[in-house]
């Protein structure tokens, strides 16, 4: 049962892709690079030789085109497996993604479902600068008709794709760029396997650590560092974006009484304010202190490293929130 | 035009009876958009109201070379697109009246109809948001090995939309059975063809895609229908997309809410002299196919059919505000009926 096994979080990825393409012949993987390339973080590495140039599409750089086909080819009854190279470049197709994807099934009064999944890699860390760096994926959590996936681990990575290929509606995957090269065990069991659920990755009585993707790493270190100075953290993983799973967070902030949210987004409009608000909503008496975030400045995200570091939320600047709530 | 293989006119027969039964279909479309602006007037119309009138032998002509398999993607100006591929005028009156026995329940209204009986995608109204839907529609049929083809119409204005060139590229890249079709009505809103594109000759675009095309008399819904089966069986035999594009002209503002100023009367008055109804009607009386009380019985079958329709908008039921969030998400098992 609790079988496990080793692999970056990039192999889980392509492990993933793989099942999904030899499970069904109505799957197929579409973007820039996917195929001779094999992706531009090398996740369809190996996948062209292995299922051909039908199922492994190289596109030109035409994002609005592309997403827009995959939509169409999902209306047309297949299940398109869309990869956008980087989030700052999905904003090209964003017509495609708001004004089709997310609409066509209401605005169709529920003739037509949209069964499509777009894979995104998203986030800062690496250096590159103010248009590939940047974590919107709040601004499609906001879209009613869509839902959105963020896997911060390598089970997650390899679960989580085939779920929303089972998904009727469009499914969008975000998919930190930092996370790639990360090794970790990933339990075979999937049996039980919820995406939509949140997942309290480390026990704690204190404090409650919410949330997601890219940022789960940096709250587990916290943690770690928290309990070295005898304050308990809990970890909440949100996985799911859209929808929240709010029964989660306000379970977990009614058994700590305090919460610091941590979120790679810009503050403003963040999932993280979201976040705060559904415990303003669901949990305010349940609250020792006002919940505080940590999230990205609010600038462009800048070159140098030091800048980029402190554009970034970090470990010490979650702990020092925590901190300052007791 | 001369590099493509194309079937010429006379190799495509006519039963007897289908000119007027594409009359009707023409008469169909103007007498409802007529009864659209009284209702609009009336106020049982809302939103956004765009009349094809003047357009209708484009749309009738082209859905007459199609087959039911086919798969249609449409604008906010698809009202003639659905009569003519064969919606009932019922279903869109009603989903123009926002009632729940519309073709989407009321959530869609006169620039969002959908039929999925009739393989037609929508009503998109944003302006070349539906180039690649139909793109991906023929990736399906190309990866399922179905014989469908997608026609996709936009108007002139889509044209300068980056969506149009992606589209096409990708489409004459893939091989894939598309059959676009350009209303070239000379104007996008207020904007007249020439202030919006360097080249106004627009079937010379499909060039740069290594793409045929052709420009047709849109007036004429011969024409348009014979060159639609050309490039309709081009499209399907060859599994590859074709542009066609319509000249024709809306006699109409462009929405309800437009005051027209910036075209001149007499330019409305020349394109009328071309109206696509009354040219049909004076060669079926030539060719011996109709006389005049053809055109009457057709009028009154029209009238009842469109009498019929605003009856049953009338009786329709609106949708329960408690169903207000329904059909965001699909309820899982609903799926089944689409592929799987
Ligand atoms: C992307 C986008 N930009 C602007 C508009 C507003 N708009 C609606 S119709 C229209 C003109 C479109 O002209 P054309 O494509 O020639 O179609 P026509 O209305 O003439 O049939 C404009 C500007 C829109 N709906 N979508
Ligand atoms: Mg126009």
């Amino acid at each position: 049962m609790t079988e496990k096994t080793r692999t970056t979080y990039r192999d889980a990825v392509r492990s993933a892709l793989r099942e999904a393409l030899s499970g069904d012949d109505r799957v197929f993987l579409m973007g820039e690079d996917v195929g001779r390339y094999g992706g531009a973080y090398a996740c369809s590495h190996g996948l062209l030789a292995e299922f051909g140039e039908k199922r492994i599409r190289d596109t030109p750089l035409s994002e609005s085109a592309f997403v827009g086909a995959g939509i169409g080819a999902a209306l047309g009854g297949m299940r398109p497996i869309v990869e956008i190279m980087t989030v700052n470049f999905s904003l090209l197709a964003l017509d495609q993604i708001v004004n089709n994807a997310a609409t066509l099934r209401h605005m169709s009064g529920g003739q037509f479902s949209v069964p499509i999944v777009v894979r995104v890699a998203t986030g800062g860390g690496r250096q590159l600068g103010a248009q590939h760096s940047h974590s919107l994926e709040n601004w499609y959590a906001h879209i009613p008709g869509i839902k959105v996936l963020t896997p911060g681990t390598v089970t997650d990575a390899r679960w989580m794709l085939g779920e929303a290929l089972k998904d009727p509606d469009p499914v969008f995957i975000f998919e930190h760029a930092l996370l790639y090269p990360v090794e970790d065990d990933i339990e075979e069991d999937r049996t039980a396997f919820d995406p939509w659920k949140a997942k309290v990755r480390r026990s704690g009585r204190d404090v409650s650590l919410i949330t997601y993707g890219g940022s789960l790493h940096k709250c587990l270190n916290a943690a770690a560092e928290l309990s070295a100075d005898g304050i308990e953290a809990e970890v909440v993983d949100l996985r799911s974006l859209r929808p929240l799973d709010t029964g989660s967070i306000l379970g977990s902030v009614s058994r700590t009484h305090r919460a610091v949210v941590v979120d790679e987004g810009w503050r403003t409009g963040s999932i993280a304010a979201e976040v705060m608000a559904q415990i303003m909503e669901g949990a305010f008496d349940e609250l020792d202190v006002p919940v505080r975030r940590v999230c990205s400045e609010e600038v462009p995200m800048p070159y140098a490293k030091h800048l980029e570091d402190a554009a970034l939320p970090q470990p010490e600047k979650i702990v020092a929130a925590v901190k300052e709530m007791f | 035009m001369s590099e493509f293989s194309v079937l010429k006119t006379e190799q495509i027969g006519r039963a007897a009876g289908e000119n007027i039964e594409l009359l009707g279909q023409i008469l169909l479309i103007r007498r409802f958009e007529e009864k659209c602006v009284e209702l609009y007037s009336a106020g049982k119309i809302r939103g956004f109201l765009h009349l094809y009138i003047g357009e209708e032998a484009v749309g009738v002509g082209t859905m007459s070379a199609l087959k039911d398999e086919d798969r249609i993607v449409s604008t906010y100006r698809e009202h003639g697109h659905a009569l003519a591929r064969g919606i009932p005028a019922g279903s869109i009156m009603a989903e123009m009246f926002g009632k729940a026995n519309g073709c989407c329940r009321g959530r869609g209204g006169s620039m969002h109809l959908f039929d999925r009986t009739k393989n037609f995608f929508g009503g998109n109204a944003i302006v070349g948001g539906g180039l690649p839907l139909a793109v991906g529609l023929a990736i399906a049929d190309k990866m399922q090995n179905t014989n469908a083809i997608t026609v996709c119409f936009f108007g002139d204005g889509a044209v300068a939309e980056g969506e149009f060139h992606e589209s096409l590229n990708l489409a004459s890249l893939w091989e894939l059975p598309v059959l676009f079709i350009c209303e070239n009505n000379l104007y996008a809103m207020g904007t007249a063809l020439d202030r919006h594109q360097a080249q106004t000759d627009i079937a010379k675009k499909a060039g740069s895609y290594a793409m045929p095309s052709e420009t047709v008399n849109g007036m004429d819904v011969l024409g348009v229908r014979d060159a639609s089966m050309r490039a309709a069986e081009l499209v399907r035999s060859e599994s590859k997309p074709f542009l066609l594009v319509a000249e024709t002209y809306r006699f109409r503002a462009h929405s309800m809410y437009d005051p027209d100023l910036y075209r001149t009367k007499d330019e409305v008055e020349q394109w009328k002299l071309r109206c696509p109804i009354a040219n049909f009607q004076k060669y079926l009386l030539q060719t011996g196919e109709a006389d005049a009380a053809t055109f009457e019985a057709l009028e009154k079958k029209v009238e009842k059919e469109i009498s019929e329709a605003v009856d049953f908008a009338d009786a329709g039921e609106i949708e329960s505000v408690e169903d207000l969030c329904k059909d965001v998400y699909t309820p899982f098992q609903a799926l089944t009926s689409q592929g799987e």
